[in-house]
């Protein structure tokens, strides 16, 4: 393979026969894509931290502090909506995923290139309603991010045009997990066989099947609710023989797998940072590839442990509770391998392997709290408390959240040929992990004493604990604050970065920086594994 | 991985038989609610209409003659659905 490292002239930035914005939103080149979902994904998270921040402020002290009960309701409803359907599902797969996979597999592109294209605007499109849907009709959604039945069919606000938004994302994800599933099968370079494909492309292979399979039955699901809106069907209305717990089913036949979306390439992230700053070889890389198949096909099977107090049957909550400990089992697998792999190794600490260790602590803390939830015996008392938003927030931005960073960390520099400063990005990510636990982690313990979530107001012996909370998720903001300042200002203007500076072994690491615009110069023809470093030349 | 197989067009005559065979095996689905089968009548339903399906399936959707990774990319796809439908089953038999 070509080891190619000299600076191209702009790479794939000036490539292109289009100027202005018209060379970014008509451009069907995957890195194009890939950087314009950054962009969006990541404004939205600040859009979504900022609700965040405002739903702790109005939770600092008991009774009425900063809004209105109606608005707390709309604020905690969009700050779901939006760190769910814009942030966290296309956040790494369509982002990264795209800015990555075609590279890592030694393609020029995505199989459809113009499908991906068409799937950035489903996705702009249906952000744009979704928007929309906030400040138009009765106003914003005040359902939850979950739109339950009954209350989302009767409630005034402008609940139909926030499904239908989400609907329409929808479709961006399904196009996106054919377009990757394609592209992993048809468009591999000679010698990139199944076992050399970077674990981090193995996990988007495993999302891309969920994001398949699962994403049509939430967009009938939400169909649903806006023909039970506007037709008043009666389908979730027991009063004329529909099922309200049936809209949960169909609900979380979706969202549960989503969380997997959410999360596998997060993990995919950590399985090729680790390796990298640990200067060995990934210990378990078949085990790690299995386990991520394992997890999307376990997951897609676990949706009723939602739903244990919905009043579904005892042998529903029986098995579900059963099949949720089996998600566990391919998840420690992934957990054991990365500390394996760092046994023994040369760690470097810088701030990709920052991030990626404390997703693993994260992660493991927000697992564990998980198997609490699961064992229907222990959910029933801390059930739709705080201890589940706890439990959610530290799989997803513990989790997902921090891979997303660490992602940025390691891969964009290679992107922009630029890079970051450490100092900040340590002091940062200190500031957020610090914030983040005193955060979440009082949060557990609120959920434990009985503090339910979703309550503008609350009994005063939680007041205490509440105000702490507050206070970490202001360390954990100015944390996310300076990590974002810090990358935005290295990638513009910060030293050059050229080369092979991590040392990583997998195929992206071997071509100019910033890539040309069809990525390799001449077909590649792969001869070694993605952690292979000795076979790679890396010293 | 890469080959490439020949496209392969069906004969006006087969499709033609195809359409005919669904027509009969409609005409079938209606005879059938006319017989006293008891609880059997939903099943016997369900089969003429499996049935259909794996007529539309190979010959409309052309599955009998694609790769063997198209057929399993299906019937993944179709055991999955089957999954869901069925896990909810836990539930709502059990109520």
């Amino acid at each position: 393979m070509s080891h190619e490292t000299a600076m191209a002239e702009g790479g794939f930035w000036r490539d292109t026969g289009r100027t202005g914005i018209g060379a970014w939103i008509f451009s069907t080149d995957h890195k194009r894509i890939g950087l314009m979902y950054l962009y969006c994904v990541s404004g939205f998270f600040l859009v979504g931290a900022f609700l965040g921040l405002l739903i702790r402020l109005e939770l600092m002290a008991p009774g009425p502090t900063i809004m209105t009960a109606q608005t707390y309701n709309a604020v905690f409803t969009v700050h779901g909506v939006v760190m769910i359907f814009l942030f966290i599902i296309p956040g790494i797969p369509a982002s990264f995923g795209n800015l990555v996979l075609p590279i890592q597999l030694g393609a020029r592109d995505v199989a459809f290139p113009r499908v991906n294209l068409f799937s950035w605007w489903l996705y702009a499109i249906g952000a744009v309603i979704v928007l929309t849907s906030l400040f138009t009709g009765g106003g914003a959604p005040d359902t939850g991010w979950t739109f339950y039945v009954p209350f989302s069919a009767r409630t005034t606000t402008n609940v139909s045009l926030a499904v239908f938004g989400v609907f329409v994302l929808g479709f961006s994800s399904i196009l996106t997990g054919i377009n990757f599933i394609t592209t992993i099968h048809r468009m591999r370079a000679p010698g990139m066989t199944w076992t050399r494909i970077p674990l981090f492309t193995w996990s988007l292979y495993a999302t891309a099947w969920v994001q398949v399979l699962a994403t049509p039955i939430i967009a009938i699901t939400l169909l649903l609710v806006v023909t039970e809106r506007i037709l008043g069907l009666g389908l979730f209305d027991p009063t004329r023989g529909g099922d309200p717990v049936m809209f949960q089913h169909m609900f979380w036949i979706y969202s549960h797998p989503a969380v997997y979306i959410m999360i596998l390439p997060g993990m995919g992230v950590i399985s090729d940072i680790i390796p990298v700053f640990s200067r060995k070889p990934i210990f378990g890389y078949k085990m790690i590839a299995f386990s991520s198949l394992a997890i999307a096909a376990a997951g897609s099977a676990v949706w009723g442990h939602h739903m244990y107090t919905s009043g579904m049957s005892d042998m529903g909550v029986l098995i579900f509770s059963f099949l949720t400990f089996i998600v566990a089992i391919p998840s420690a697998i992934k957990v054991f391998n990365w500390v394996s792999t760092m046994y023994k190794g040369s760690i470097s600490l810088e701030a990709p392997m920052l991030f990626a260790l404390s997703f693993i602590l994260l992660f493991s803390i927000g697992g564990l709290s998980g198997l609490i939830l699961g064992a229907a015996a222990t959910d029933i008392h801390v059930h739709d408390t705080h201890f589940v938003v706890g439990h959610f927030h530290y799989v997803m931005f513990g989790g997902t959240g921090f891979a997303f960073f660490a992602a940025a960390h390691y891969w964009l520099p290679k992107y922009f040929g630029r890079r970051y400063r450490e100092k900040p990005a340590i002091v940062g990510w200190v500031l957020m992990f610090i914030g983040f636990n005193i955060l979440y982690f009082t949060m557990q313990v609120l959920g434990m004493e009985g503090m339910p979530r979703r309550y503008y107001d609350y009994l005063p012996e939680f007041a205490r604990l509440n105000f702490v909370a507050t206070v970490g998720s202001w360390i954990m903001l100015a944390g996310v604050a300076i990590v974002v300042w810090n990358l935005w200002r290295g990638l513009l203007k910060g030293e050059p970065f050229t080369g092979n500076p991590w040392g990583g072994a997998s195929l992206e690491w071997s071509i100019a920086t910033p890539p040309p615009t069809e990525n390799f110069e001449e077909d590649p023809v792969v001869t070694h594994g993605p952690y292979d470093f000795k076979g790679a030349g890396v010293p | 991985m890469t080959e490439e197989h020949a496209e392969h067009i069906l004969s006006y005559g087969k499709l033609t038989t195809v359409w005919v065979a669904l027509l009969v095996l409609t005409a079938a689905t209606i005879m059938v609610t006319r017989v006293e089968l008891g609880v059997w009548k939903v099943w016997a339903a369900l089969a003429i209409a499996s049935v259909k399906s794996g007529l539309v399936i190979a010959f409309f959707m052309h599955m009998k003659y694609e790769p063997r990774l198209f057929r399993i990319i299906l019937f993944v796809a179709l055991f999955t659905l089957a999954g869901f439908i069925g896990g909810t089953f836990f539930d709502v038999l059990y109520r």
